[in-house]
């Protein structure tokens, strides 16, 4: 009887963190897809005003934070993964000061909208689709952001070392996720919608 | 040598806590995070449910069972139907398929937990407490106007019927709030279940060596990420309607009833094979140990899960041909209807390929599996005769139909969960399930089950509408309705024997040892039941059937693989 080839190979299989992270990444966006579809779909349905076009301006400057924070976050990481803590803490910051300043200016855009253009929840079919499709973005954002401040208060406790750059990449994944969202949600909302 | 590499182990040494008190044992129940310990707590809670479920059925069949009854009033009978298919298809097949999963997988990829343990926990808490939240509405469910008390709704929970309007009261959001959370732990068991597939496997364990049970878990695992969550925006958007005035179903400002059936069955249909490739994925496991022959055809089984998978995912609105849709789109969903029969089809000759020339061993395993070969594959006709749009449009919302998921549902599901049960309960407590409360057991359960569901589609085609609480005597309708009445009479007598039968051989029944079927998974080499790390030695496999390697290494599988 010949040997039997047992050549020790190396076993390596993909991290648990990521893989998990891709899967709720799934189940999110398809959470999302639902009420993207719920939004075209009614688009122009509402039967009183206001009308997308009469009271939504374009959230440009918002936009723009929320994007580069993908940047400084992905930035952020390779500084934590080669151990340079001081360019981490800034770049972390930087994308914790930028989602900040887009939740915001959301709270801001709906202050005016409430208030001055007079569109609520309840108003009509468009203030439904549009409050829960951006709330439920903006209930995203306020998750990473939670998370965020919590690796961001970690770091400055000196608690987060190099060893955790898995880790907080895991996270980073959602954070970009939260921003790939915002590009669909802005493009059906503002560009198509309006 | 490959034995050198899978060594069969013992136990190591642990002296067994005895004497341990009722308080501690419930504390030890209730923080673990062990996978084993939480898929007998999601089975023992699908059972439990099993029952409630089974009861409000029973409810329903006193009523039924002849014409002008007046056991219970139309709005319990309304109650009944929601609660039963609530219950059965959240808490009861949702529970058992997770429970089967989380306490097999790990085990068959050779690794000592879930990806993550303390995931899997909540996944387990929170669909109970969805389950509870549900029962809780028949006394929290009275309202502001102490109108209703339990939802009422029907399982799909058509709009405009459940605006507020039509549904005064809380009973509904009951319903919403606990279907939403069950959701949630069924995503978090999902995604702990994948990601326990793709990032723990044992060493040697390629794609091409799992299991079937564990490549069809993975796929169902995979669905359920794509599947539960439109329910869950759907709920999210019902709850929007409810409680904060908006109008996602409200047709009066512009909403629309029909989106919310389509958001429904995007998610409903898929989850029938949710909850069906778990099934095959026990039926692939039981099949060929009892034929004493591997699995016929292995990479195309995996090919048609995949296949079933995919094709599942778009023919949700055959739930919705009597609504008027287009005719291209009764087209489309007609043929992709019929399309999932071909890799369904592929996968029920597969497993006769398994048992041609093999060796059967008629025990109970093998004896629910293959009632639940016969009862699927009819299963499956009467489901392609309904996806013919014209033909649906005649009997949909009948008998026949109910008649047609039910021999799915209990035919098919959870024959093969009984299958699974009689299967891996000596794995699971070490004790051998009596054999012959077994074999009455199967045979009360496939007599009652074909006196029901068989004789219920002849009042379907007669033309007897589902959900009605009554009915007038002279449609020809009474003596079907008696009988199949009378069928659930014996699946309750088979479902005492089955408990019994449990009961009995846990404290009375012969021990089992590793291997009582002399199978060939990795989950037979460990003690029963296991211990609580699995595998004193991460084994290394070799080819499917690893512990085929072990015992007959002068024939071993990964010569010919």
């Amino acid at each position: 009887m010949s040997a039997i080839p047992v050549a020790i190979r190396p076993w390596t299989l993909p991290s648990r963190g990521r893989v998990g992270m891709l899967c709720l990444i799934v189940a999110e966006a398809a959470i999302f897809t639902i009420f993207v579809v719920a939004y075209i779909f009614y688009l122009g349905k509402s039967v009183s005003g206001p009308t997308p076009q009469q009271v939504l301006d374009i959230p440009i400057f918002n936009t723009i934070c929320l994007l580069s924070s993908s940047l400084t976050i992905h930035f952020a990481d390779r500084a934590l993964d080669r151990g340079q803590m001081v360019p981490f803490q800034i770049f972390w910051f930087l994308t914790f000061a930028l989602g900040a300043i887009f939740l915001a200016g959301t709270g801001m855009e709906w202050h005016r909208l409430i208030y001055t253009a007079g569109l609520t929840i309840s108003t009509n079919l468009f203030g439904t689709t549009y409050y829960s499709l951006v709330g439920l973005h903006a209930l995203h954002v306020t998750f990473g952001l939670l998370g965020l401040g919590l690796v961001m208060v970690l770091a400055l406790a000196s608690k987060l070392k190099q060893e955790h750059a898995g880790r907080v990449g895991v996270f980073s994944l959602y954070w970009h996720f939260v921003d790939a969202v915002w590009v669909v949600v802005f493009t059906v909302v503002y560009i198509i919608g309006r | 040598m490959a034995s050198d590499s899978l060594p069969i182990q013992g136990a190591i040494g642990l002296p067994r806590e005895s004497g341990s008190t009722w308080p501690a044992t419930l504390h030890e129940w209730v923080i673990t995070v062990d996978h084993k310990k939480l898929g007998l707590m999601y089975i023992g809670m699908a059972l439990l449910f099993l029952v409630i479920g089974g009861i409000e059925a029973s409810i329903m069949r006193v009523q039924l069972a002849v014409a002008h009854a007046n056991f219970v009033s139309p709005e319990v009978f309304n109650r009944m139907f929601t609660m039963h298919g609530t219950t059965m298809i959240f808490f009861v097949a949702m529970p058992a398929v997770f429970g089967f999963g989380v306490y097999l997988v790990p085990l068959m990829i050779g690794t000592r937990d879930m990806a993550f343990p303390r995931l899997n926990a909540w996944g387990f808490w929170i669909t109970l407490f969805g389950g509870v939240l549900l029962y809780f509405s028949f006394i929290g469910g009275d309202g502001l106007y102490g109108a209703g008390n339990a939802p009422d709704v029907g399982w799909w929970a058509y709009a405009p019927l459940t605006s507020t309007a039509f549904s005064k009261g809380h009973s509904t959001d009951y319903w919403t709030i606990a279907v939403l959370i069950a959701g949630f732990g069924s995503v978090a068991t999902g995604v702990n279940l994948a990601t326990t597939i793709v990032t723990m496997r044992c060493p040697g364990m390629t794609a091409g060596r799992m299991p079937l049970l564990v490549w069809l878990y993975l796929v169902m695992s995979g669905m359920v990420l794509f599947t539960i969550t439109p329910l869950t925006a759907a709920q999210l958007m019902l709850m929007v309607d409810r409680y904060l005035g908006g109008h996602f179903f409200d047709t009066q400002a512009g909403g629309s009833a029909v989106i919310w059936m389509h958001f429904f069955w995007i998610f409903g249909h898929p989850e029938v094979y949710v909850l069906i490739i778990p099934a095959f994925a026990f039926i692939s496991e039981i099949v060929p140990v009892f034929s004493r022959k591997p699995i016929f055809g292995y990479p195309i089984m995996v090919a048609a899960t995949v296949a079933i998978g995919f094709v599942s995912m778009s023919v949700w609105a055959h739930h919705m041909f009597t609504v008027g849709m287009a005719s291209y789109s009764n087209a489309f969903f007609v043929l992709t209807t019929m399309a999932v029969g071909i890799p369904t089809g592929i996968k029920i000759f597969n497993w006769l390929g398994t048992m041609w020339g093999g060796k059967i061993h008629y025990r109970v395993p093998m004896m629910f599996a293959l009632g639940f070969l016969f009862q699927f594959l009819i299963a499956g006709l009467t489901g392609i005769m309904l996806s013919a749009a014209p033909f649906n449009w005649q009997l949909s919302g009948s008998y026949f139909v109910v008649a047609h998921f039910h021999y799915v549902i209990v035919g098919g599901i959870l024959f093969s969960l009984f299958g699974a049960f009689y299967y891996w309960f000596p794995k699971m407590t070490g004790m051998m399930l009596n054999e012959t409360l077994g074999k009455w057991h199967f045979w009360l359960f496939a007599i009652g089950f074909h006196v029901t569901f068989d004789l219920m589609h002849i009042p379907g085609i007669l033309g007897m509408p589902r959900r009605i609480y009554t009915y007038e005597p002279g449609r020809g309708w009474e003596q079907w309705n008696l009988m199949v009445s009378l069928g659930a009479l014996l699946q309750a007598a088979a479902i005492l024997c089955f408990v019994v039968n449990m009961i009995w051989s846990y404290f009375r029944g012969r021990p089992a040892g590793n291997d009582p079927w002399d199978a060939w998974t990795l989950e037979w080499s460990v003690p029963s039941p296991p211990p609580v790390y699995n595998f004193a030695v991460i084994p290394e496999v070799l080819s499917r059937r690893p512990l085929w390697d072990v015992k007959h290494p002068e024939d071993p599988d990964w010569k010919y693989e």
